[in-house]
């Protein structure tokens, strides 16, 4: 499931890239830097990337995730720092979905 | 073809500007708690509350398939309710808060989400002429329509930068359902604050839409427009 992740929001940093001031690097694969110190992203670029993630999620997962929420924004280390973490966050996000409920 | 969302099409206002906007040959998608008893060509209905987050994501989920676009909202739909308030039930209050802000509220972040895709969109919200007048008997109407025109002022400026236009007009009373229940001698108090003291129309409802909703209005943003003169 990460590795498609990755895809997907390799996919979306490919197709948000021309109205960046700085590209997010896509060659660099999951390493490549979005948010945060060094990434290209600005406030701006990343809710706009944040969207399209969710978006995708929901049309490929079936599942709806809010990923800007509080937890996220209070991390230590931002879920939204490269390709990778943001991958891992969404695969934990949904995997916690997918846990039944305890009786 | 433009594809232009409004809430509250059932009937009243939100159903004429459904059958004004289709006739001019967009794709209309339209909401209201009960089905609507009329069909329309490019018009697809939802049966949704407006304040309802898992009904509205799903909503716009589906226009972002099947339309993969929005051009317009019209976050036509409100309730009102008049009673002083000494005698105004909280339940009253929250189905107000629930409609006219939360619902609005949800209707443009959702719209927002999907029209920052092509950096480009016009959202309208609807207040009312009772928010300066501050209407007695009225208050917690009058208190969502301010919020209303609060969110219309700072989404016009968080939304901004991705292209996305917000404003809204504020109707005079116009005879809908909405004010079915205010008495008369009331209605014509309120026409005579007005500069010109008529009811409205549906056509002057629809040219302030037109004129926020076309192409050139791209530098037209965080406005309230008030019907009448206020």
């Amino acid at each position: 499931m990460k590795a498609e992740l990755v895809e997907i929001i390799l996919q979306l940093c490919a197709a948000q890239n021309p109205s960046l001031p700085r590209p997010v690097l896509v060659e660099q694969r999951g390493e490549a830097q979005l948010y945060g110190r060094g990434g290209p992203l600005d406030s701006l670029g990343l809710v706009s990337l944040i969207v399209e993630v969710e978006a995708a999620v929901e049309d490929r997962f079936g599942q709806s995730v809010v990923l800007a929420d509080e937890r996220a924004l209070s991390q230590h280390r931002s879920p939204f720092r490269t390709v990778d973490a943001l991958a891992d966050y969404v695969v934990a996000m949904l995997a916690e979905r997918s846990v039944p409920p305890t009786p | 073809m433009k594809v232009t969302l409004i809430s509250g099409t059932r009937k009243g206002i939100g159903r004429h500007l459904a059958e004004y906007y289709a006739g001019l040959g967009h794709q209309v998608i339209g909401c209201s708690r009960q089905a609507p008893d009329w069909t329309l060509p490019n018009y697809r209905h939802f049966q949704l509350d407006v304040a309802d987050e898992a009904a509205v994501r799903d909503l716009f989920a589906t226009v972002r398939r099947e339309f993969g676009q929005l051009d317009h909202l019209i976050n036509n739909a409100g309730v009102a309710a008049m009673n002083h308030s000494l005698l105004t039930p909280l339940g009253t209050a929250r189905q107000l808060l629930d409609t006219n802000v939360l619902g609005t509220f949800l209707f443009a972040r959702e719209a927002a989400r999907l029209m920052q895709r092509r950096r480009w969109g016009r959202i309208v919200n609807f207040s009312s002429v009772a928010v300066p007048f501050k209407l007695e008997g009225e208050a917690m109407y009058v208190a969502a329509k301010a919020a209303v025109e609060g969110l219309t002022h700072v989404l016009a400026r968080e939304f901004g930068p991705l292209g996305v236009t917000v404003n809204a007009i504020g109707p005079g009373p116009i005879r809908t359902d909405l004010i079915r229940n205010v008495p008369p001698e009331k209605i014509t108090a309120l026409l005579q604050r007005q500069a010109i003291p008529r009811a409205g129309e549906f056509k002057d409802v629809v040219n302030v839409l037109d004129f926020y909703l076309r192409p050139e209005s791209d530098f037209i943003t965080g406005q309230i427009m008030y019907l009448g003169g206020v």
